[in-house]
């Protein structure tokens, strides 16, 4: 590779000029605060972790994660997610904590991918995780929590699509009992969103007719509560059954808290089979390419970490939000310029003190008789840049 | 007043076929478009618009939300690897992807193959066990083996007209391919009810030609 130009960055990271960070600013304070009210604490971890722990665990693959060497030839990565930190945590430190528990986080996250624009190697992520309840309660009060972060944030016209893992794993193993491998590309078909594949596997199953209708029938399984009834009478097995009664009262949940609008059951809605264990579900923005956030239930991952308890959480994908996001902005609050030559410098300074400690930004200028700076040249671009300009010393015009 | 749906068209071989299966599903899609030399076409009266795109990009156009929708050739699909919903294989534009050479093809010690789809090549070749060195060009693959720049070549061979020509043979076929209708994974969910109703109107087309 040739020498980079001084201007150059690697590729998938990206500045952040003091626009655009005051609009990632608000949008995290927004929704960090809108968290805490959910009684969600704010907890941070390092960029850095081993990858034979947090690595591994963590649900992004192997060839996704940036990894280094330290001093001592151990492989650590950049944190790919705040998930399995957080487990490691909630596993270690906060051992002793009573569950459940409820944390937050905004922080930066990497990922290893192919150099085109809008797949970024560094990016923000703002969520939470809820550890140690299993109920259909506590999954319906991250997916209501994602929905008024989203708000909070500040992104108008969103939708959620919400699925379990259980109920395919169920409906799957009732028309395919033993064939993982049958199984398996089915999933796959579903997973890479190939609906094409998909009813092409089923048709080289030889599966009965009837069945054949019921998994092609999946792929028009979305809507609201009816879903879950019309989902009932596809499958008893034990698995899928108790999927979909968890679906069904998590939905209710939902409509208690008043957001069921906003959601749709999509029982083709698949995260990662190896990770998630129950609920998951994905946001969507009218003015977005790209889903804004994802989650769902993780039941396993904390074992490994050594304390084996239910897990549910959900992240926004923050940089999305904050390059679709463009109502919101906040008039940025100019600053006051005090002015002031040398014999005046003391009343300028007390001055500036003053309104400081109110809390108004303050730009100070010493101005002295042959001063030929930008300011004093151009009184016109004075007035522009600053909010007002207060000048201390008689010789000043 | 629903929203516009994007569409991503294929410029040249599928278009006409495409937009006929439109037009067969009961989208009077006017003939003048066929002809129009215009890149992005308003269909104010059937709530779409269509965005005429070289085929290789059009899944590139749906996977970051510039199009809703999009069709595309499977062997671009296998090729670009873009993530976004594959809804339906619309059944025109029918050929297949295929190793070709000479009819008295040895394997040599350094086994090269020319192709415009370089990831489906390396990706076949090294499902077979072998080692190949893979060179890219963009059009006119079937002169690489008869000029000595490589060996063997991995193309689309619809009627197999242009190999006979040129005295080549298919020696295996790889995948079968077809148009598909992909979708991109926003607009799947929030246009939801414009792009089923659409798939289903096509669906039924397809349907009764089988």
């Amino acid at each position: 590779m040739t020498k980079p130009k001084g201007f150059e960055k690697p590729s998938g990271v990206r500045d952040y000029v003091p626009y655009a960070v005051s609009k990632l600013r608000r949008i995290e304070r927004d929704v960090l605060d809108c968290m805490s009210r959910w009684g969600y604490r704010q907890i941070m971890t390092p960029t850095m972790e081993y990858y034979d722990t947090v690595g591994v665990a963590s649900s992004t693959s192997d060839r996704k994660l940036f990894k280094l060497l330290n001093n001592r030839g151990t492989t650590l990565v950049l944190r790919s997610d705040m998930t399995a930190p957080i487990a490691r945590v909630v596993s270690s430190l906060l051992k002793e904590e009573p569950l459940p528990i409820r944390l937050s986080y905004h922080a930066n996250v990497f990922r290893a991918i192919e150099e085109e624009a809008g797949r970024e190697a560094e990016f923000f992520q703002t969520g939470v995780e809820l550890v140690g309840d299993d109920s259909p309660e506590a999954d319906a009060e991250v997916v209501a929590l994602a929905i008024e972060s989203l708000k909070a944030a500040g992104v108008s016209s969103f939708k959620i699509a919400m699925g379990h893992v259980g109920f395919l794993n169920g409906l799957f193993d009732e028309i395919l009992p033993g064939s993982t491998e049958a199984q398996q590309s089915l999933k796959e078909g579903l997973l890479s969103r190939d609906f094409v594949g998909f009813r092409k596997t089923i048709s080289e199953l030889g599966v009965t007719d009837e069945q054949r209708n019921w998994l092609e029938g999946l792929l028009r399984l979305r809507g609201g509560q009816e879903i879950c009834d019309q989902a009932l009478e596809l499958s008893g097995h034990p698995l899928a059954r108790a999927s979909i009664s968890h679906l069904c009262k998590v939905w209710e949940v939902l409509e208690a808290y008043g957001v069921s609008e906003h959601v749709l059951i999509d029982l083709t809605m698949i995260g990662d089979f190896s990770y998630y264990t129950g609920m998951t579900f994905e946001g969507y923005a009218s003015e977005l390419g790209f889903p804004v956030c994802s989650g769902g239930r993780y039941n396993n991952l904390l074992k490994q970490f050594g304390r084996d308890v239910p897990a549910t959480g959900f992240a926004l994908k923050t940089n999305r939000i904050l390059d679709g996001v463009n109502g919101v902005q906040e008039a940025a609050v100019l600053p006051v310029l005090v002015r002031y030559d040398a014999a005046h410098r003391k009343e300028g300074l007390a001055e500036a003190a003053r309104l400081r400690a109110q809390g108004q930004s303050v730009v100070t200028l010493l101005i002295d008789g042959d001063h030929t700076g930008p300011d004093a040249a151009q009184p016109g671009a004075t007035s522009q840049a600053y909010g007002e300009v207060i000048t201390y010393g008689g010789s000043l015009g | 007043m629903a929203e516009t749906l994007k569409v991503a068209m294929p410029k040249g071989r599928i278009y006409k076929k495409a937009s006929a299966l439109f037009r067969e599903a009961g989208l009077p899609i006017p003939e003048e478009v066929d002809e129009s030399r215009k890149l992005v076409i308003p269909l104010p009266e059937l709530g779409m618009e269509f965005i005429l795109a070289k085929p290789v990009d059009v899944p590139t156009f749906v996977e970051y939300g510039a199009a809703d929708i999009g069709i595309v050739g499977k062997d671009v699909m296998m090729e670009e690897n873009r993530d976004v919903y594959e809804l339906l294989d619309l059944g025109i534009a029918r050929c297949r992807m295929s190793v070709i050479g000479l009819p008295d093809w040895k394997p040599g010690i350094q086994q090269r193959v020319a192709t415009k789809y370089p990831n489906v090549a390396s990706q076949y070749f090294r499902e077979q066990g072998q080692q190949v060195e893979v060179i890219k060009l963009n059009g006119s693959i079937e002169l690489a083996p008869l000029i000595g720049l490589s060996d063997r070549i991995v193309d689309m061979v619809e009627t197999g007209q242009t190999l006979r020509e040129n005295g080549l043979v298919e020696m295996n076929s790889i995948f079968e391919i077809t148009s598909r209708l992909v979708a991109n994974r926003v607009s799947y969910r929030m246009k939801n009810g414009q792009i089923q109703s659409l798939c289903d109107r096509l669906q039924k087309v397809i349907s009764a030609s089988e």
